[in-house]
């Protein structure tokens, strides 16, 4: 079966920073892939190559469903199914929470005359099915400043999550959460799979990578250093391999391709 | 006032709740009521008059007109400081159209696309070239007065030929006797711009854009288009502004729109807009350019001279944009 989604030989530089050096990455249908790496590995530039935010430089291939994409814009992304939890949250702190929501997709006429009414009940429902807000002091009007971080990751997941995605990104969710939010967070991840479709999951922590993931990734100073099929190695395996990765930049003997 | 204390418990419902949300605008409308009754006992002779309405509802709209859309320019976070020139380009440009056509009408609307082009191109310039608006737009603030200066060789024009036409009562005219035109123009602006504001796409990318600019991004919106657009928006407002001036004295001056800079910042910023981008409201800075606009009339009409009028509008900026900044600050 084609994957999802295939990334060939793509690089990045940022001016004299190579965030990205020629990397080959897929995503199969209704697979969760966990991608690991040190700050700085080049994770959340992918990310945002493949949500159209940033482009690839010339050379690198972007395939969709085994079809290429040459420019691969924001919109478009979206339009093809991919969703993502940014790192940095993509919130607009002093506005509400409807807004947020539909941050960039407004629901309007034709005319672009906003649809308010829609928006709120929207918003409304999504609270209680996917946000888990019961507080009746939330409204889909209260501003997002005032949110705690696990309640801002909240509305970052379920705007993700609201929008029909064929592959969801999340680019280190956990990260500053409680514990039973972190709980939650990983059980959104797990029923991506149920709901039968794929996910690309960014974490420090392996602990929480290794439960959900079907195939980890590791990335390193930019390049791939490796990758293995979950069943192919034991969490204490994991642990030890990239131990290796950080003193020599490879996977060695990783398994997988 | 009572901000502090509705902020410490931000999520208690109904009431407390509105009336924070709709805070500011109750603050100008407050601050609004007490600058008029400060008139009325200071001078009851003139305030109960209703000449005095008149005059302010006919020289209120010069600058309210600018400041609207403005509002649009700040809450996308940015600064637009080239209006007062852009006044005075459009009118060139209607110089220039009717000098050699003849044609009141035509004028008009080159005046206008002038409008819309100078403020187009200051949105080119800080978008796509990148330099911040504050420094692009005093230069084009002087390019456009050179222009006028180079076009009209200095020279004003007099505009007796536009009272024949129908644009005089429509722009200018007294409504039953007693509303001027650019009154209700003015109104119409507000409602319009608060219509996309509020109730348009537009409106919510330009919150967007001035609230978080890389969010904005990620998310798709398309940023750069969304400030033009508000700065094109100023453009039109100042060409059309200046063109009402010149109208209600029936002559250009090529140094149109000097002064008038302080008086339409300084509504947006009273009216509640925040420097930093991502809040305002149109109504906000509508009641604003009224409270500018009666403390001039009322500063003169008490007998204080013209210098007076600029100290207390220094003071009014500098308060009002202190205020914002503690507020918000503390909103925090
Ligand atoms: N917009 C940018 N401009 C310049 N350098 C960038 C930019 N984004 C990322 N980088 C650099 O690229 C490298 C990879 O960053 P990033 O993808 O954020 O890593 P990770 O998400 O794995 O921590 C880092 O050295 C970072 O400083
Ligand atoms: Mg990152």
């Amino acid at each position: 079966m084609e994957p999802f989604l295939q990334l060939k030989n793509v690089s990045k530089t940022f001016g004299e920073v190579a965030a990205l050096r020629g990397i080959n990455f897929e995503v199969g249908a209704n697979e969760i892939v966990g991608l690991l790496g040190d700050n700085g590995a080049g994770k959340s530039t992918m990310v945002k190559i493949l949500t159209g935010y940033h482009q690839p430089d010339p050379g690198g291939e972007l395939y969709l469903k085994g079809r290429r994409i040459e420019h691969l814009s924001v919109a478009q992304a979206r339009g093809l199914g991919i969703e993502v939890v940014y790192q940095e949250r993509a919130l607009a702190d002093q506005q509400s929470l409807w807004r947020n929501i539909f941050m960039g997709r407004e629901l309007a006429d034709r005319w672009g005359r906003l649809d308010l009414k829609g928006m709120r009940r929207e918003t409304g429902k999504l609270m209680q099915t996917l946000m888990g807000f019961t507080s009746a002091a939330v409204s889909p009007d209260s501003v997002v400043k005032t949110f705690s971080g696990g309640e801002r990751q909240g509305v970052a997941i379920t705007r993700a999550l609201y929008f029909k995605a064929e592959l969801i990104i999340l680019d280190e969710p956990t990260m500053g959460l409680s514990l039973s939010e972190t709980r939650k967070c990983l059980d959104f991840v797990a029923g991506i799979r149920a709901a039968g479709k794929s996910a690309i999951f960014i974490d420090h922590n392996i602990f929480h990578v290794y439960p959900v993931a079907d195939r980890i990734v590791v990335l390193d100073r930019g390049a791939v250093a490796g990758q293995f099929l979950k069943n192919e190695l034991t969490l204490q395996e994991l642990i030890d391999r990239l131990y290796l990765v950080a003193q020599t930049g490879s996977l060695n003997g990783g398994g997988g391709k | 006032m009572s901000g502090e204390q509705v902020s410490l418990s931000p999520r208690r419902g109904g009431l407390a709740r509105r009336m924070r949300k709709y805070s500011l605008q109750i603050g100008i409308v407050g601050v609004a009521f007490f600058i008029w009754v400060l008139f009325l006992i200071g001078s009851p002779r003139t305030f109960l008059r209703r000449d005095i309405y008149a005059a302010f509802m006919s020289s209120t709209p010069y600058f309210a007109l600018m400041a609207i859309p403005l509002t649009l320019v700040i809450i996308a976070g940015e600064i637009d400081l080239s209006f007062p020139s852009i006044m005075a380009f459009g009118m060139t440009a209607f110089d220039v159209v009717f000098l050699t056509t003849h044609s009141v009408w035509l004028g008009f609307l080159a005046c206008l696309a002038a409008g819309v082009l100078a403020g187009w191109l200051n949105g080119i310039i800080v978008v796509k070239i990148g330099v911040p608006s504050l420094v692009a737009t005093i230069g084009t603030q002087f390019f456009w007065r050179g222009v006028v200066m180079v076009v009209t060789n200095g020279q004003g024009l007099g505009l007796t030929p536009v009272r024949e036409t129908f644009l005089y009562p429509l722009l200018v005219g007294r409504i039953g006797g007693f509303f001027p035109a650019q009154f209700l123009w003015t109104i119409a602006f507000a409602l319009v711009v608060w219509f996309f504001l509020n109730r348009h796409r537009f409106g919510a990318h330009v919150y967007l854009t001035g609230d978080n600019l890389e969010s904005a991004r990620l998310m798709g919106v398309n940023v750069h288009r969304t400030k033009i657009l508000t700065f094109a928006a100023v453009g039109f407002a100042a060409a059309f502004a200046g063109f009402v001036v010149s109208e209600d004295v029936l002559f250009f001056w090529p140094t149109l729109g000097e002064g008038y800079m302080l008086n339409t910042l300084a509504s947006v910023y009273l009216g509640g807009t925040s420097v930093f981008g991502g809040t305002g409201t149109v109504f906000g800075t509508f009641v604003a350019s009224f409270i500018i606009g009666a403390i001039n009339a009322g500063i003169v009409a008490a007998g204080l001279t013209g210098f007076w009028t600029n100290v207390i509008y220094g003071l009014i900026v500098v308060t009002s944009v202190s205020l914002q900044t503690v507020v918000s600050r503390r909103m925090r």
